[in-house]
């Protein structure tokens, strides 16, 4: 039982990052029906990022550990959004009337260089953060030992994805974005800028995926220039698994995905994790080929 | 009608790729008109419309709304400057209620008490779209689907309405009901163009009428003038000349 516990507490704050960043994938997919493969490299960013300004300007030697790691969060959030926005101006935005596949392999160029820049500026070697960021206390819960971080990353995570879900769900910009995601021509007759809510969508998504990026950091102490592929490819599963395009869906699931994962590992085989995810993945969409709670169907690309 | 011309298409070339589908057309909307356009399938009045909304760019030619040219101008900004549309099939937001759907028509407005306005009138008019406010567009008929894209349209407080085929798949009752509405949104103060295949009941609508014919516009008079005219007869009217 208390295996089952450690794991479950385990695979809801990595699924928790997981969500995080198929927010982004799904988000941008919704509007322009794009997997955007840089997403992943974006991830990396916030994560190269955080270590650097952590380090550069001891935030948290300055104004303590709660407000040092918000300002940082804050920071590498503003930084990966603007990559975002830049990213769509100069690899999607020019592509707009063209056809998909020329956004898809401009996609996949952009992931290849802005994992050779991350590569270029830190290096190949994997780097280390700072371990005396965040607090080791263990937190003893009903019987458990549970590390306080690991709740701090799950609340955290779940903090940032209902205020992304009521900004959606509830103001007027959010129903833009769900608008243009319907129906882009319609939206503009209403007086929509498309263009607008696209870049804004760069803009989302990449900062809570240099959030996510920053807490892998924090969480497990180490960075390197690859660790996008195996996140981006987990998330990316997880908001297919949801339903690509659906925002909630993204969110269930990556920590669907991050349990699942966890307990194969624990109770199946810890080397077959990925291979586990996977099979869930498959078995789901032979069920529902839309993903839990998607509509449609994941036309195209 | 003498009154001040509030739209005017000059010379416009429309094309998609190569093919060239508006020939140098030229419409006049006076304020206060309703205008109708006539034409069968293909002859290019979607087009026409979807120019005027920006949304389809001009090739050559100009538009000219209130006296500025507004063929530049992207999709958004047009809609700011009063020219809405109620598009060809609805369009409405099908996974987004009615009361979004309602709230995104006014996105161009930032005053809330004059949207409050519009909306109460909305439902004045269309008082099932009211009972249906939390449901999901998607699941209206399409009679309710056709009246909320038309609540939705008048949302921007538009000076012209443009409408695209709105009479299509309804029941003829339902044409009526929604063509009397289009008559007290006119009398409030609203211009409208109406794009149509029905072309009896648009020709008894509106003032003025122009005849599309695969990218030229082949007739232009008053309403009572082209229902008497043998050839629209022949052509639109089904034939009703042989009496
Ligand atoms: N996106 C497009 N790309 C290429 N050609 C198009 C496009 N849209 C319309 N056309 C062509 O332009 C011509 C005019 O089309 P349009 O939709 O404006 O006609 P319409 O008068 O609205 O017809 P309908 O009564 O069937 O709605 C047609 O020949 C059509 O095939
Ligand atoms: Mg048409």
């Amino acid at each position: 039982m208390e295996q089952f516990f450690q794991q479950l507490t385990n695979g809801l704050a990595v699924g928790s990052i997981y969500a995080l960043i198929a927010l982004g994938y799904t988000m941008v997919y919704g509007v322009l029906k794009l997997i955007n493969f840089a997403h992943s490299d974006l991830f990396t960013l916030g994560a190269y990022l955080g270590l650097t300004l952590l380090t550069s300007m001891s935030l948290t030697d300055r104004l303590g550990p709660v407000w040092g790691v918000l300002i940082l969060a804050v920071m590498v959030m503003g930084f990966v959004a603007l990559a975002g926005a830049l990213l769509d101006r100069v690899a999607y935005r020019p592509l707009r009337e063209s056809p998909r596949l020329s956004a898809v392999v401009s996609a996949l160029g952009a992931s290849i260089f802005l994992q050779n820049t991350v590569m270029l500026i830190y290096g190949a070697r994997l780097l280390v953060y700072p371990s005396n960021i965040l607090p080791k206390t263990v937190l003893h819960l009903f019987g458990l030992d549970i590390p306080l971080v690991r709740i701090l990353v799950l609340c955290v995570s779940l903090i940032m994805m209902t205020g992304l879900y009521l900004f959606i769900q509830k103001t007027r910009i959010g129903t833009a974005i769900r608008a243009a995601a319907i129906d882009q021509g319609a939206a503009r007759l209403m007086g929509i800028d498309v263009n607008r809510v696209i870049l804004l969508v760069f803009m989302l998504g990449p900062s809570l995926g240099g959030a996510a990026g920053l807490m892998v950091g924090l969480y497990y102490g180490q960075v390197n220039f690859t660790m996008g592929w195996g996140y981006g490819l987990k998330a990316f599963t997880a908001a297919i698994l949801g339903g690509i395009g659906n925002i909630p869906g993204a969110m269930v699931g990556g920590i669907l995905l991050g349990v699942i994962e966890a307990m194969g590992a624990a109770y199946l085989s810890f080397a077959w994790k990925d291979a586990i995810a996977f099979l869930v993945l498959i078995l789901i969409l032979i069920v529902r080929p839309t993903g839990l709670l998607g509509e449609r169907v994941a036309e195209k690309v | 009608m003498d009154n001040k011309t509030l739209l005017e298409v000059v010379d416009l070339v429309v094309k998609y790729g190569n093919i060239e589908v508006l020939h140098r057309i030229n419409l006049r909307v006076g304020e206060g008109e309703i205008v109708t356009i006539l034409g069968a399938n293909g002859a290019g009045k979607s087009t026409t419309l979807l120019t005027l909304s920006g949304l389809v760019k001009a090739g050559a030619g100009a538009i000219y709304f209130d006296r500025t040219s507004i063929h530049k101008l992207p999709a958004h900004d047009i809609v700011k400057r009063g020219i809405a549309q109620v598009p060809e099939g609805r369009r409405v937001f099908g996974t987004l209620t009615v009361q979004e759907n309602i709230n995104l028509g006014a996105f161009v407005c930032r005053d809330a008490a004059a949207i409050q306005k519009t909306q109460e009138w909305i439902y004045e008019l269309f008082p099932v779209l009211a009972e249906r406010r939390q449901q999901l567009a998607g699941t209206l008929s399409g009679g309710e689907q056709q009246m909320l894209a038309i609540g939705r349209a008048l949302m921007s407080q538009p000076k012209i309405l443009l409408l695209d085929e709105p009479s299509l798949g309804l029941a003829p009752l339902l044409v009526k009901a929604i063509f009397q509405t289009l008559r007290e949104i006119n009398a409030s103060g609203v211009t409208i163009v109406l794009v149509e295949q029905n072309a009896r009941a648009a020709l008894r609508l509106a003032h003025r009428g122009y005849v599309l014919e695969l990218g030229n516009i082949v007739l232009e008079d008053s309403s009572q003038a082209l229902m008497a005219n043998p050839k629209v007869q022949a052509a639109y009217l089904g034939g009703e000349s042989t009496r």
